[in-house]
C-alpha cells in the first residue's frame, strides 16, 4: 500500500488550519474567551457569596420541590460532606463551568434541533457532524482549543459544550418528530401556521424528551471536567487530575466521590423537570 | 338538486404516492390497473380519478375498506395530502390551486375536521383543546371562551372544561374533537372514522347524536367509514370506494337495491335490512272507510276485500279507529252509527320506524298496524307477511323503493325552497 499512494499530508494541512484560524479569527476568538471567562466567573462570585450552609439548604429543597424528599436528603447529605471534605469552592467552580456549558449547550442545541427537525437536509448534514463530535476522542479538539482560547476555563467549557451539545440536538430532533401523525394532522387542518404549529403543540409536546437530552447533556459536560483541568480549568477535575500525577490515592477518590455526588443531584433535580403534568399521569 | 346547491365539487382527483409519478400519472391514463402500474414504477395509486359533488346541508359517506383510499381522499379536500392533480372545489373556489395563506384562511374559516383517535393535545384542557380553532386566528380571549363553551355545551360536555384529555373515557374525548370542530363554525365538517374508534354502544349514541345536530345546524358533513351499518344509518347519499376508485354513489337505498357491481352487492349482502328498512318500505294501502257512513257500508266493503276489520277515517283521512266485521253485523242490527263502536285503540307507527322496531307491535297485534304520518293521516298497513318476506330480502314485497326515491327528491326541493 505504502509504494502506491504517498501518505497524504492530512496532519500538516489541519496543522496549518488551525494556525490560520487562529490568525484570521483572533478578534472572534478573543471575544468569546473575555465573554466566557466573564460567565463562569460571574457565576462563581454569586455562588461564593452565598455562606455554604444555606446554598445547601436552597439545593435541598429545590430537589424537593422538582424530585423527592429522599433525593433532597441526599443532596442536603451529600453537600455537607463535599463542604466537610474541604471541596467546597473546588465544586463551585465546578458547577460554575458545568452550568457555562449547558446554558451555551441549551442556546445552541434547542434552536439547532428545531431547524434540523423542520429541515431534512440539515438533519442528514447534522447528523454525521454529531456523530463525530461524539466520536472524536476529547484530548483531540483540547489541543486547538487551547490555541484559540489559551490555558484556563474557557478551552474546558469549549470542549463540554461540542461533546455535551449533540444528545440536546438529537433528542430536540426526535422529541419534535414523536408528536403524532394525527395531532400534527390536527393542528394543520385548524388553520395553524408553521409557528403556531411549533410553539403551541410540537415544542410543549417534545418537552419531556428534550429535557431528557439536557439532563443528557449535564451528565456529560459534568464528565469532562476531568479532561477540562487538564487545559487549566479550575474545580475538582483539577483536584482529581493533581492527585492521579502525584499518586495520592486517598485524595484522588476524595475528590472523585464530590464529582459523583454533584452529577447525582443535578440528574434527579433535573430528570424531572420536563414532565409536565397532562392529566392521568 | 340543482348548481347552485353544490358545496364541493371534486373533479378527477388522483393521488399517486412514490417517486415516479408522471409515467404512472400516463400509466393510469391509459387505463392500466393498479397492479401493473405498481410493478412497472413502483408507484402506488391512492386514488383514481374520483369526481364527484357534496350539496349544501347534508352528510355525504365515503365508505371502503381499509386501504381503499377513503381515508387519503377526504385528506385532500383540505389538502392535508396534496392531490397529484384534479380539482377541489369548494364553494366554486379551486383550492387545488390555492397558496398556503389563502389555504390557511380556508381551513379556519370553511372546513374543520374530526379524527379517528381524536388528535386532542394532551398539554392542554378540554376547554383549551376547544378553543384551538379560535386562538389560532387570534380571537379574543373571551369570546373564544363563549364559543368553545357553547360548542361544549352542544355535544353535552358542560362541567368538564378543566379537565386534561387522558382524564376523559373515549367516548368523551371525540366529543371534544367534535366541540373542536363546531367551535370555528364552518360550514363543512370533516369526519375522518370519527366513531370508529369507540365501541358499539357509544358509537350509536354518537351517530343519533350527529344526526340531531345535524338537524339544528345544517352543516355539509363529509363522513368516512368502513362499517356499512353507519353509513346507512346516518348517511344522506354514501359513495363506495374501493382500491382508490368511486364505485359506485347513490343513497342508502339505491345501494341497497340496486348494488352496481358484484363488488357493492357483496358488501351489502350482510346488510341486516331490518336496521336498514322502515315501515315506509313494506307497508300496504290502506283499505278505509269515511266515519259517516254507516256500518253495512263497512260491512259490504270488508266482506268484497275479504277482510275482517276496516280502519275509520275522516274526510282528511285523518285515522280515527278500527272497525271489526263482527261489531258492524251488531251495530247494523241494533242500529248503531261508526262512531258508537269505533275501536279508537289502535296500535299506530310512524312511517320512518325501523323493521327491527316493528315486530313487537305486528307480532301482537290482532289487527293489521296501521302505519300514519306526524297529523296522524292514515298512510298504509302492515301486513304481516309483507314484513316477513321483507326481511328475507324478497324484493317484491319492498316496492317502494320508487316511492322511496320521490319522497327524497320531494325533501330536497323543500330544503332548497327553503334557502
Amino acid at each position: 500500500m505504502e509504494g502506491l499512494l504517498p501518505k497524504l499530508p492530512l496532519a500538516d494541512w489541519i496543522d496549518s488550519f488551525v494556525d490560520w484560524l487562529t490568525v484570521t479569527f483572533a478578534f472572534l476568538f478573543d471575544g468569546i474567551t473575555v465573554s466566557l471567562e466573564g460567565v463562569v466567573e460571574g457565576l462563581f462570585a454569586v455562588l461564593e457569596i452565598i455562606p455554604s450552609y444555606i446554598l445547601l439548604i436552597l439545593i435541598g429543597l429545590l430537589a424537593w420541590k422538582l424530585s423527592s424528599k429522599g433525593i433532597a436528603l441526599f443532596a442536603v447529605i451529600g453537600l455537607f460532606l463535599i463542604d466537610n471534605l474541604g471541596y467546597w469552592e473546588a465544586m463551585l467552580e465546578t458547577l460554575s463551568l458545568v452550568l457555562t456549558a449547558v446554558i451555551i449547550t441549551v442556546v445552541i442545541g434547542i434552536p439547532m434541533g428545531i431547524w434540523a427537525s423542520q429541515k431534512t437536509v440539515v438533519k442528514q448534514i447534522l447528523t454525521p457532524i454529531l456523530d463525530f463530535m461524539q466520536t472524536m476522542p476529547a484530548f483531540v479538539y483540547l489541543i486547538p482549543a487551547i490555541f484559540f482560547f489559551s490555558i484556563g476555563v474557557v478551552p474546558g467549557v469549549v470542549s463540554s459544550v461540542i461533546f455535551a451539545v449533540p444528545p440536546t440536538i438529537r433528542l430536540t430532533i426526535l422529541g419534535i418528530q414523536q408528536v403524532p401523525t394525527d395531532i400534527i394532522e390536527a393542528t394543520e387542518a385548524f388553520g395553524s401556521t408553521t409557528r403556531q404549529r411549533l410553539l403551541k403543540v410540537q415544542l410543549p409536546l417534545a418537552m419531556p424528551t428534550i429535557m431528557a437530552g439536557i439532563n443528557q447533556s449535564i451528565m456529560l459536560s459534568l464528565s469532562m471536567v476531568v479532561i477540562a483541568s487538564m487545559v487549566g480549568a479550575p474545580g475538582l477535575g483539577a483536584d482529581v487530575y493533581r492527585a492521579v500525577t502525584q499518586i495520592q490515592i486517598g485524595r484522588g477518590f476524595e475528590a472523585g466521590l464530590a464529582i459523583v455526588v454533584m452529577a447525582i443531584i443535578l440528574d434527579r433535580i433535573t430528570q424531572n423537570v420536563g414532565i409536565r403534568k397532562q392529566g392521568g399521569n | 338538486m340543482n348548481e347552485g346547491n353544490v358545496k364541493i365539487t371534486v373533479k378527477n382527483v388522483t393521488k399517486i404516492f412514490g417517486k415516479n409519478t408522471k409515467k404512472a400519472l400516463q400509466l393510469l391514463k391509459e387505463g392500466k390497473s393498479k397492479g401493473e402500474i405498481l410493478e412497472k414504477t413502483g408507484a402506488t395509486i391512492g386514488i383514481n380519478q374520483a369526481s364527484f359533488d357534496v350539496y349544501n346541508g347534508e352528510i355525504f359517506v365515503i365508505m371502503g375498506l381499509s386501504g381503499s383510499g377513503k381515508s387519503t381522499l377526504v385528506r385532500t379536500l383540505n389538502r392535508l395530502i396534496d392531490p397529484t392533480i384534479g380539482e377541489i372545489l369548494i364553494d366554486g373556489n379551486d383550492i387545488t390551486k390555492m397558496k398556503k395563506d389563502a389555504l390557511i384562511q380556508v381551513r379556519r374559516k370553511k372546513i374543520s375536521m374530526v379524527f379517528q383517535n381524536f388528535a386532542l393535545l394532551p398539554h392542554k384542557t378540554i376547554l383549551e383543546n376547544t378553543e384551538y380553532g379560535l386562538e389560532i386566528q387570534g380571537i379574543d380571549k373571551e369570546k373564544r371562551k363563549q364559543q368553545a363553551l357553547n360548542s361544549l355545551k352542544l355535544v353535552g360536555l358542560e362541567g368538564y372544561e378543566h379537565q386534561y384529555p387522558k382524564q376523559l373515557s373515549g367516548g368523551m374525548q371525540q366529543r371534544v374533537g367534535l366541540a373542536r370542530a363546531l367551535a370555528s363554525d364552518t360550514d363543512i365538517l370533516l369526519m375522518d372514522e370519527a366513531f370508529s374508534a369507540l365501541d358499539p354502544l357509544i358509537r350509536k349514541d354518537m351517530q343519533d347524536e350527529l344526526i340531531d345536530l345535524q338537524a339544528s345546524m345544517e352543516k355539509t358533513i363529509v363522513f368516512i367509514t368502513h362499517d356499512l351499518d353507519e353509513a346507512l344509518r346516518i348517511g344522506d347519499r354514501i359513495a363506495l370506494m374501493k382500491d382508490g376508485e368511486i364505485v359506485q354513489i347513490g343513497t342508502p337505498e339505491e345501494i341497497l337495491m340496486n348494488p352496481s357491481n358484484q363488488y357493492v352487492e357483496r358488501f351489502v349482502e350482510d346488510v341486516d335490512l331490518s336496521k336498514v328498512l322502515t315501515a315506509s318500505h313494506v307497508m300496504k294501502r290502506a283499505e278505509t272507510v269515511q266515519i259517516d257512513k254507516g256500518p253495512r257500508v263497512a260491512l259490504q266493503m270488508m266482506k268484497e276485500l275479504g277482510i275482517s276489520s276496516i280502519y275509520a277515517v275522516d274526510k282528511k283521512k285523518k285515522l280515527l279507529g278500527a272497525v271489526t266485521a263482527a261489531d258492524a253485523r251488531k251495530a247494523a242490527e241494533a242500529g248503531q252509527s261508526l262512531q258508537d263502536i269505533l275501536d279508537r285503540d289502535v296500535q299506530k307507527v310512524s312511517s320512518d320506524t325501523l323493521l327491527f322496531d316493528l315486530f313487537d307491535s305486528v307480532s301482537t297485534a290482532s289487527i293489521p298496524v296501521a302505519v300514519v304520518d306526524e297529523n296522524d293521516k292514515l298512510l298504509g298497513i302492515l301486513v304481516r307477511g309483507a314484513v316477513i318476506g321483507a326481511l328475507a330480502g324478497n324484493n317484491e314485497v319492498i316496492n317502494v323503493l320508487e316511492k322511496a326515491k320521490t319522497e327524497v327528491a320531494a325533501d330536497q326541493s323543500e330544503k332548497e325552497g327553503s334557502n
